[in-house]
């Protein structure tokens, strides 16, 4: 994995830098010394580090825009970054960069149930939001697993998901509005409180965007009011493909459920192990089946799963009595990722999509690729929508095997990618998956994305080096005519 | 569409619109694009040296209703698309109107042509636009490219989400060839509750707390008795109109709720599932303001203060989305629009006098023109259009 090479001379200019930020963003808002630098080497993506060249820490959109404008001016590279939790490494620093930490921005302004909605500031975590509202009966749907520390910004950034997608959609589907920073340092505002905007839909390209067109500084998030009642059912099945058979079957009964999560055999032990939740070890997959609604539903529906579920020859069929009982049922599946981080010194966790009737297929095929790499893995499954989540087991002291880890990684996702899947459902292309955008997309589809970036950023300060295996100047892809999806200068350097 | 002969293409694939835009590109000339031709009033399309109709673009290419998607190219139309899903137990969720009634349109509203403008139903409030049911597409962009974008998953964040962008955009950026949308199965069975003889306020307030209520509504109308008193309803008074859709069980619970929650606005009544289905099809094509020849406003505001609509401007309403889109007939031809961005929301005149958009003001503004030149920087599909 390589990142464009650093202006030596510009990181030569550090200290002056330092000086000109610190006269933008006053007190404790800057951070240039090594030591206060390391924390922010890195995001959720661990096997990745780089130290940037200063961190600024902003309190108001106005030092946000003043910082921007700024580094627009002088060609300082921009990093933004919520909690660093991304797990695709989108708040990778740059040597010759600055990040932009948005922590401080950590304010609900506004909850306005009689339009569903609240606005918040970017650095606002995901869980915050709905713990603001819950005691009124309302939530904010989209629930990443790392909803306790990552930040809304964050989530606009990457269009985060979580284990209720298949019902309540991704960040995007749950986002109203935004004020964003151009890297011009123009303030804009995107959508608002209406259910549409006028012109192009813009928070819709922000959202998942990467933090590579704009950096947010407000959102005004959609609540949900809560469901009355939420009962979540544990089924145990002796293959693979009876698992995903009783998924289609589910799906194909016109059922919807609010969560539907499988995990294989090494997950259902890594789990167990770590948390006790009662799964059983002697499945060979195991479904977690979430059903809310009013009871009266939840209890026609829990009748309609039991049925599929049998026909299916399940081994284990256990319905939640209580919530503690439902939250027992999902505290293995929500550990899934430290559980399988205690029985390997080091993972990798992939995200790709692919059509559920391929899953048997794609798991057979990952368990052969595991074979040839020498490496294990555990596979966590967002069933219902088809989001694959396998967990690489490797260890980064032991020589060649991150490197391994990184070659199986996208053997898995080339694999997706051929069944008729995607790189990524919900973590983000970052870095990790750069340079497999190729795999997807020709030269011509992502000059037509790298042209929206260009309309955003011209000077392509903000992030370099994410989401782009190869990022043209921009009056240079203008002028690129791409016949065929083949680009008329092969020879520019990939890095 | 014999009147504009003499100008049109009528491709029967992607290779054929390439070849088109290509060709239009090269003269320095420009396209109109069309699917059914039945939306070409709204923001009309000015010196187009030529017609560009998707209509024979009209398969469906694969339709796997246990992974919840279909592929289909952007000519086929929301009559054949609806009965096709309808065939599996299944909905487009996003509900889109076709809208020939109301703009007095001939021929039929097209896939394509109702993500182009982001159509959305009743449905709405409960399950999302247009936009957010768009998994990818395949286009042609003024440049003369063959490019795609998104998946055919329904859960997929590589590279940036142009479906969204392309949602609403008019045909301005790039020409549909393909599109791939989600879909969901259809409710078992709906009720509609109805409360009569709510002021615009009231009901406005009625909306409001039915949103804020577990019942889950699907539907939140408002046709104040003006509206009412129109054909096809032909009322005494105004009605306030929820539906709610699911499994029977689910249903009769929250008819229940919802009863407790508006409890204070009086008795209501209830439309069985076909009478149902009638009312929020005629709610989503607009029915009572068919035919009518004043300016047709379609206003999009944050739902809670959608009653103020009356307020601000002088006409007949229409509420949809719990007061989030209101459908005005104005009574005199002027601008409705600084009235409606002083709450917070933006009109589009579908029907009268230079029929068009809000336009769009500062960096803002600027910013969009950068995007439409990154697909069509000379100006060739749909000159005119939203500007």
């Amino acid at each position: 994995m390589r990142m464009p090479a650093p202006d030596t001379d510009l990181m030569a200019r550090k200290d002056e830098i330092v000086r000109a930020l610190r006269r933008l963003v006053p007190g404790e808002g800057v951070i240039g010394d090594i030591d206060g630098l390391t924390p922010f080497e890195s995001d959720g993506l661990s096997a990745y580090r780089q130290r940037p060249l200063a961190v600024v820490l902003p309190e108001t959109t106005e030092q946000v825009r003043a910082v921007l404008a700024w580094c627009q001016a002088n060609g300082v590279k921009v990093v933004p970054r919520g909690a660093g939790t991304s797990l695709s490494g989108g708040a990778l620093p740059l040597q010759d960069g600055i990040v932009l930490g948005m922590a401080k921005f950590n304010r609900i302004l506004e909850v306005d149930y009689d339009n569903r909605c609240a606005v918040v500031q970017p650095g606002v975590t995901n869980l915050a939001i709905t713990q603001a509202v819950q005691d009124d009966g309302f939530y904010y749907a989209p629930d990443p697993s790392s909803q306790i520390a990552c930040t809304i910004g964050g989530n606009v950034a990457e269009n985060s998901g979580g284990v209720h997608c298949l019902k309540y959609g991704l960040t995007t589907n749950n986002v109203l509005g935004c004020e964003v920073v151009l890297m011009s340092g123009e303030v804009v505002r995107l959508g608002g409180k209406g259910f549409d905007a006028a012109g192009y839909d813009l928070l819709g390209v922000v959202t998942g965007s990467e933090g590579l067109l704009g950096v947010v500084t407000e959102v005004t998030v959609r609540l949900l009011t809560r469901p009355e009642t939420a009962r979540a059912m544990l089924l145990g099945f002796a293959s693979v493909e009876a698992a995903g058979g009783c998924v289609g079957d589910i799906i194909a009964a016109g059922v919807i459920p609010a969560g539907l999560e499988m995990m294989d055999r090494p997950a259902i032990h890594a789990a167990e192990a770590f948390v006790g939740a009662g799964y059983p070890m002697d499945a060979e997959a195991l479904l977690i089946v979430e059903l809310d609604g009013p009871e009266a539903e939840c209890g026609e529906l829990i009748e309609q799963v039991t049925e599929i579920a049998q026909a299916r020859g399940a081994t284990t069929l256990r319905v939640s009595g209580s919530e503690a009982e439902r939250l027992g049922f999902w505290a293995g599946r929500k550990a899934a990722f430290p559980a399988v981080g205690r029985i390997s010194p080091d993972y990798f966790c992939m995200d790709g999509t692919i059509p559920r009737r391929q899953l048997p297929h794609v798991l057979t095929e990952i368990t052969a690729l595991g074979v040839r790499h020498g490496l294990g893995v555990a596979n966590v499954f967002h069933a219902g929508d088809g989001n694959l989540h396998p967990l690489i087991l490797y260890d980064a002291d032991q020589p060649g095997q991150l490197e391994r880890a990184e070659a199986f990684g996208a053997d898995i996702l080339r694999l997706c990618v051929a069944v008729g899947g995607v790189l990524t459902g919900e973590h983000g292309v970052g870095v990790e998956k750069r340079d497999l955008m190729g795999e997807m997309f020709t030269e011509t589809d992502l000059a037509c994305q790298q042209r929206v970036k260009c309309a955003f950023d011209p000077d392509l300060l903000l992030n370099p080096g994410k989401v782009f295996p190869r990022l043209h100047r921009c009056a240079e892809l203008g002028r690129v005519h791409v016949h065929r999806g083949r680009v008329a200068f092969p020879e520019l350097p990939r890095f | 569409m014999s009147e504009i002969a003499a100008a049109l293409e009528r491709p029967t694939s992607a290779e054929g619109v390439l070849e088109v835009v290509t060709r239009a590109g090269a003269a320095g000339g420009s396209l109109e694009v069309v699917g059914g031709g039945t939306k070409r009033g709204i923001g009309a399309v000015q010196g187009a040296a030529g017609v560009l109709s998707l209509d024979r673009l009209n398969k469906v290419i694969d339709y796997a209703p246990e992974e919840l998607v279909l592929t289909a190219q952007p000519g086929v139309t929301l009559a054949a698309l609806e009965k096709l899903v309808a065939a599996e137990g299944q909905m487009l969720p996003f509900e889109p109107p076709h809208l020939t009634g109301l703009l007095g349109s001939k021929g039929e509203a097209t896939l394509g042509g109702a993500l182009a403008a982001n159509l959305s139903g009743p449905r709405r409030v409960r399950a999302g636009a247009a936009r957010d049911h768009l998994l990818g597409f395949e286009a042609v962009t003024g440049r003369g490219e063959l490019m795609k974008a998104g998946g055919k998953v329904v859960k997929n964040v590589t590279g940036y989400d142009l479906s969204k962008l392309m949602a609403g955009s008019w045909g301005t950026l790039a020409v549909f060839t393909e599109v791939t949308i989600k879909v969901l199965p259809a409710a078992r069975t709906e009720v509609t509750m109805l409360w009569f003889g709510l002021d615009d306020r009231r009901a406005g307030e009625a909306m409001t707390q039915a949103m804020r209520s577990v019942a889950e509504v699907s539907g939140a109308a408002h046709l104040p008795s003006r509206t009412a008193a129109r054909a096809p309803l032909s009322g005494e008074m105004s009605v306030t109109a929820f539906r709610i859709e699911g499994f029977a069980a689910s249903v009769v619970a929250r008819v229940d709720s919802l009863t407790n929650a508006l409890a204070g606005f009086g008795r209501a009544d209830q439309l069985d599932a076909v009478h149902s289905r009638a009312f929020w099809n005629q709610i989503g094509e607009v029915a009572a303001f068919h035919g009518d020849p004043r300016p047709l406003w379609r206003i999009s505001v944050p739902p809670a203060c959608g009653w103020q609509v009356g307020e601000a401007v002088r006409g007949e309403g229409l509420y949809d989305w719990a007061g989030g889109l209101v459908w005005l007939l104005a009574d005199n031809g002027g601008d409705v629009r600084p009235a409606i961005r002083a709450l917070g929301g933006h009109a589009t005149l579908y029907r009268g006098e230079d029929a068009g958009f809000e336009p769009l003001s500062g960096a803002h503004a600027a910013l969009s023109a950068r995007v439409k030149a990154a697909f069509d920087p000379a100006g060739v599909l749909n000159p005119g259009r939203m500007t």
